[in-house]
């Protein structure tokens, strides 16, 4: 079993049905392209794969957990959602940085979040054992459970600092670490994001139209930042317009037309010999548009 | 001399009745509005609906006649005692303010892109926690200048009072008007206006604070 298999995704919003039976799989630290034009529902496939939304039909699973099976009927708890979310980083188009942040503060927060629930867990559990130890044993337990926690704690905080000065280096962005989101340039917003995504170390990294909303003169950077993740085995979904990008970065190409996969294969494949007469067009009007 | 002394302290009197208004109105009024606020946007209709009625009626009528209702209302209708007069109008101005500051409110909320959520969404954050660590400074700021339009309104509002005799700084100014004494009553604009006049340099002050990022 692949690492990544979704199986026949299927959404409908109302009468338009954007996704009818969608089906591929992915092997750790593969890099997967998905090219398609807009509307064809490539996008909700990144979102179906983020529990953004909610498929009609089919399974999702990662590493042979399934994480999602639209036939087992019972609605999942938010809880369990969050759990199952944290599989799955996602870069949006429009960056969605938290504007009030600095830019370490972005990187920083969902790590300090989860490392607050996990310390009061810890404390609760350490109080739970207070409780059935008796009285002269309590005071010692109490005392020895606060040095735990604080050891925890602190331990945390390094380690959450160490990730998130490594991450800034990583998109290199390191000497604007107290920058505010509105004072960076589009590009320096979404490594920003990027870096913010690979926070919590997600098994798979989603991006959506990384480039879209970017002058072009600044996609370069961004481009230049998710190669950069390849070498380090993330497994990463890319939704993109780049066709030069998706071709040297990706191993696999998904083609996406009017919610089917209308080809699939590596790079070479899709690109220098597509089956299908759809694929073929598509690519001719890509082409066409960027020496227009 | 001794005369405008004399007033000055009695108009001051008066004042803090509108002061007092004015705070317990702020200190209830802004949560209750978040709280409606949160009922108008429910997903769960029949409270959407109801508290949506409310609001329309409250912003529908005036609030003199908010303030007689609550006065004169539990007695007349269930032959119940009367609420102590300031403690009627503290609960008008409440309702009614509750209600606009919920609009404000609601507005601030879907004012916040979706992006916003899904950010803190996917990256395993509570409902809690996106409301309160992401959404929450970006709906203050962009609240803070419909809100002191509003807060300075109640300033000026907090004089129907008077209507069920409570001594506040217009009500006493009024009443030497009686006496055929006139300038008391011009004389409020004053504490008016000072009043007002802080308020305004407070916002200021806050929107300033607030400018170190843009949403």
């Amino acid at each position: 079993m692949a690492f990544l298999e979704v199986q026949n995704f299927r959404k409908r919003f109302g009468d338009n049905e954007v996704l009818k039976g969608i089906s591929f799989s992915l092997e750790k630290g593969e890099v997967l392209a998905i090219i398609g034009s807009s509307g064809g529902g490539k996008t909700t496939l990144l979102r179906c794969l983020n529990f953004l939304e909610t498929p009609d039909e089919g399974t999702l699973s990662v590493g042979g957990e399934v994480l999602f099976d639209a036939a087992e009927k019972r609605a999942y708890t938010d809880a369990q959602i969050r759990e199952k979310r944290l599989h799955f980083g996602l870069v949006f188009q429009q960056f969605n940085l938290f504007p009030q942040y600095t830019v370490y503060k972005n990187i920083a927060l969902a790590q300090t979040l989860l490392a607050k629930r996990a310390l009061r867990q810890k404390k609760e559990d350490l109080r739970a054992v207070c409780r059935i130890a008796d009285k002269a044993e309590r005071r010692r337990l109490k005392a020895e459970s606060k040095d735990i926690l604080t050891m925890l704690r602190e331990e945390r905080e390094q380690r959450i600092a160490a990730r998130t000065e490594e991450l800034l280096a990583r998109v290199g962005l390191s000497e604007k670490r107290d920058a505010y989101p509105f004072e960076l340039s589009g590009g320096q917003q979404q490594r920003v994001a990027i870096a913010r995504a690979l926070a919590l170390e997600p098994d798979i990294l989603c991006f959506d139209e990384p480039t879209s909303a970017l002058d072009p003169e600044l996609t370069g950077e961004v481009l230049k930042v998710i190669k950069g993740l390849k070498s380090s085995d993330s497994t990463m979904v890319v939704v993109t317009h780049e066709m030069g990008f998706a071709r040297s970065v990706a191993d696999r190409v998904l083609f996406i037309a009017d919610g089917v996969i209308e080809e699939e294969g590596t790079p070479e494949e899709v690109f220098d010999d597509p089956k299908s007469e759809k694929t073929r067009a598509f690519l001719r009007k890509s082409l066409e548009d960027v020496f227009a | 001399m001794q005369e405008f002394l004399e007033i000055s302290l009695d108009l001051l009197r008066g004042f803090g009745v509108t002061c007092q208004i004015f705070a317990a109105t702020l200190l209830f009024a802004l949560p209750l509005g978040l709280v409606l606020a949160f009922g108008s946007m429910s997903r769960f209709k029949p409270l959407k609906y109801v508290v949506k009625v409310f609001v329309w009626i409250i912003r529908g009528t005036p609030l003199m006649l908010q303030i007689l209702v609550i006065y004169y209302g539990p007695a007349l209708l269930f032959g119940w005692g009367f609420l102590e007069r300031v403690v009627a109008v503290i609960v008008a101005f409440v309702i009614n303010y509750a209600c606009y500051f919920s609009e404000i409110y609601r507005g601030g909320i879907e004012s916040i892109s979706k992006g916003q959520y899904e950010a803190g969404q996917v990256l395993g954050m509570t409902r809690a926690q996106i409301f309160f660590r992401v959404v929450l400074l970006q709906v203050i700021k962009r609240i803070v200048p419909p809100m002191s339009n509003e807060i300075i309104t109640l300033v000026k509002d907090t004089s129907l009072a008077r209507i069920i005799v409570v001594e506040e700084i217009l009500k006493i100014a009024y009443d030497y008007t009686i006496t055929g004494l006139i300038w008391p009553l011009f004389y409020t604009a004053v504490y008016y206006l000072v009043f007002v006049g802080v308020l305004t340099l407070l916002f200021g002050f806050l929107e300033k604070k607030l400018n170190y990022f843009r949403v």
